[in-house]
């Protein structure tokens, strides 16, 4: 098999969210810390959308900002068709970064209120120097028009837009350097389901024609199962499973991948009966011993408690679960 | 028919703007009734949250109900007097809005909030409501009751913040409680959970239940009939079944359409194309007609009415009538 076009491994970051140095000392407490996300590791192969799933707080943001370097990974390694991507390293950062770029969540936060489309759209170019200036405008033009939007649009400011329309802006912003790999962070969740189904088939159209590689980050599982071929699922930021979108909705291995299937409503009404969901997301800065996920977990064993279960392969593809396969590695 | 508990009659809601009087809920009625969840779906800026913010009586000014009833359980609401209306709220009418942070006081115990609300609602003295009070934690399931009232709102998580903001709305038996997008700001393993309980509780208590939310799925697991609005009207009205599987008008069909789900994968999406219009330029005739992909002459220029088109099912399009489709 080729090299995969992205590969992450053991990728991990830690935030520093001690109190200050004073209140340690007169509290006596520790330096605290919270690790959003720990040792993760996956690949994408080009021209595939890959998609993290996860709920609030599982490290799905901090894994995408590490991947385009908006943050330092405190350990692990992450490549580009081999180039290993390194924030300090500003010479192959630059080449990296046009090739990859980043889709945000709230278009109403992501565009700058003050500039004009054209301007936002233009400004990769600019930076990066791709294009000389009398052909900036005609390729803002041409970029408007593959997101659906008018020429005349440059002129205007993102107030003007509907938030769909400020989504398209950013898709835009987002090709104009011609990257191969798009990182899109919740791309529709601020979005009405009418408008997100528009923007979710764009994003396809211009992954067919492009040849786009996507890292698609979400919590809504209909999205991912629509837009995905393989998918990761994260929980308290480690991976628990990977695998095909199709088997990983058909036949979930890890317990939490199952309960997160079962939360999502019937709309089919098919009166598939829902298994009741149990607890909450534990606080990410004093995570249970052993596996995170055995304080909800229906089939939790003794063994859950004390082991950290590692992922290994299973008929689907990898989960990290007791029950899914040999157990842990790192015994107490 | 049982008389209805709420009953909404051709509700008109305007906010004067600079650039004239803007209609952000025209003609909306609607009944529920005792024991009945009415789920209530559109996108945003459909009036949605305005319509349940009209039947308390919280309209912020400039805005206000400029034609239209109110009736709850034979009584006319949207004329009472604010001190009448706050009496109504709270006791007969209970509220469960999207962000339990902001529906709790910071700075007061949950102890502090659900004997006052008690209290201001029950002749109850301060012991029996908070004895009340314990015994309406423990049934939304927060696990020790007795000891964690007396916590203040930072110290529960977001799923718990919600399950108290319930018990705070069901605190003085409340014939109806509206539950404005209630699972919205909640992780998905956590609003099964909500959704649940609220069905549960209400259910328990006999309390019927307006849920608004831009979630289909949430509506098709928990309400028995389901209003879409549109644009600030009402475009479909009828049992949830009968409008998920087979709904009348074109724009329930596309939002259906647009909703990717589980089970089968589309290669692509239904897509409405365009935007709801902003409420300053709504089109003239039907409300949806430059999105629609059927609309005729007709539509273009006169706004069609909620008809029927099957038994408790009603649609507002000219091209829905009683003959089709057929009904499951």
């Amino acid at each position: 098999m080729a090299e995969p076009f992205l590969t992450v491994s053991g990728l991990t970051r830690r935030f520093d969210v001690s109190k200050p140095w004073l209140n340690r000392v007169l509290e006596r407490e520790d330096r605290q810390f919270l690790t959003a996300a720990a040792d993760v590791s996956f690949a994408i192969e080009k021209g595939e959308t890959f998609a993290l799933v996860g709920e609030s707080g599982s490290g799905k943001s901090t894994i995408a900002k590490m991947i385009v370097g908006l943050l330092t990974p405190s350990a692990g390694r992450i490549a580009i068709e081999g180039q290993a991507i390194d924030p300090n390293d500003p010479a192959t950062m630059r080449v990296l970064r046009r090739r990859m770029q980043m889709i945000f969540q709230d278009p109403f936060a992501s565009l700058n209120p003050r500039w004009r489309v054209g301007d936002i759209i233009a400004e990769p170019i600019r930076t990066l120097g791709l294009m000389s200036g009398s052909d900036i405008a005609p390729e803002v033009a041409r970029l408007l028009g593959l997101v659906g939007l008018s020429a005349k649009d440059a002129d205007k400011f993102p107030h003007e837009f509907s938030g769909g329309q400020r989504q398209r802006i950013a898709i835009a912003r987002a090709l104009s350097s011609r990257p191969d790999f798009i990182v899109c962070d919740e791309p529709t969740s601020a979005l009405d389901v009418s408008v997100q189904a528009q923007i979710l088939n764009l994003m396809r159209d211009l992954q067919d024609e492009f040849g786009l590689t996507y890292l698609l980050i979400s919590h809504d599982l209909s999205v991912v199962r629509h837009m995905s071929k393989r998918i990761g699922v994260l929980y308290l930021g480690r991976l628990v499973e990977v695998a095909d979108a199709k088997r990983l909705f058909h036949e979930p291995q890890h317990p939490y991948t199952r309960m997160l299937l079962d939360a999502v409503p019937d709309l089919a009404l098919s009166g598939r009966r829902r298994k009741q969901v149990s607890g909450e997301i534990p606080n990410p800065i004093s995570p249970p011993a052993g596996c995170a996920f055995h304080p909800r977990c229906p089939q939790v064993m003794p063994a859950c408690k004390t082991g950290v279960p590692v992922l290994h392969a299973t008929a689907t593809g990898m989960a990290a679960c007791i029950l899914a396969g040999p157990p842990f590695a790192q015994t107490p | 028919m049982t008389t209805p508990l709420l009953s909404v009659r051709d509700l008109v809601v305007e906010f004067p703007s600079r650039r004239g009087t803007l209609r952000a809920l025209d003609g909306v009625s609607f009944d529920i009734a005792p024991g009945e969840v009415l789920g209530m779906v559109g996108e945003s800026g459909a009036g949605k949250s305005i319509t349940g913010a009209a039947i308390i009586g919280l309209i912020e000014p400039p805005g206000r109900i400029a034609g239209g009833e109110v009736w709850l359980d034979g009584t006319r609401i949207d004329t009472l007097a604010p001190e009448a209306m706050r009496r109504v709220r709270g006791k007969r009418i209970g509220m469960v809005f999207q962000d339990p942070l902001t529906s709790l006081n910071p700075l007061y115990t949950i102890a502090r909030q659900l004997t006052e609300t008690i209290r201001t609602h029950l002749d109850l003295s301060e012991k029996d409501a908070r004895l009340r009070a314990v015994a309406l934690l423990d049934r939304v399931g927060i696990p020790a009751a007795a000891r964690r009232i007396d916590d203040y709102p930072h110290h529960f998580s977001g799923g718990m913040r919600q399950r108290v903001v319930i018990a705070l709305a069901l605190a003085a038996e409340p014939e109806l409680v509206i539950a404005d997008e209630p699972t919205t700001a909640l992780d998905v393993s956590v609003q099964a959970q909500i959704i649940d309980l609220l069905k549960e509780i209400c259910a328990e208590r006999g309390a019927a239940v307006m849920l608004i939310t831009h979630d289909m799925g949430v509506i098709a697991e928990t309400a028995d009939r389901v209003a879409v609005l549109y644009a600030g009207r009402m475009a479909e009205l009828g049992p949830v079944r009968d409008v998920i599987l087979h709904a009348h008008h074109p724009y329930t069909r596309g939002l259906m359409g647009s909703i990717p789900t589980l089970d089968h994968a589309a290669d692509r999406l239904v897509q409405i194309p365009g935007a709801m219009p902003r409420l300053d330029a709504i089109p003239q005739g039907c409300a949806f007609n430059p999105r629609c992909t059927q609309a005729i002459a007709r539509c273009r220029v006169e706004r069609p009415a909620l008809r029927p088109v099957a038994p408790n099912h009603a649609a507002a399009c000219w091209l829905a009538d009683d003959a089709e489709p057929a009904h499951g």
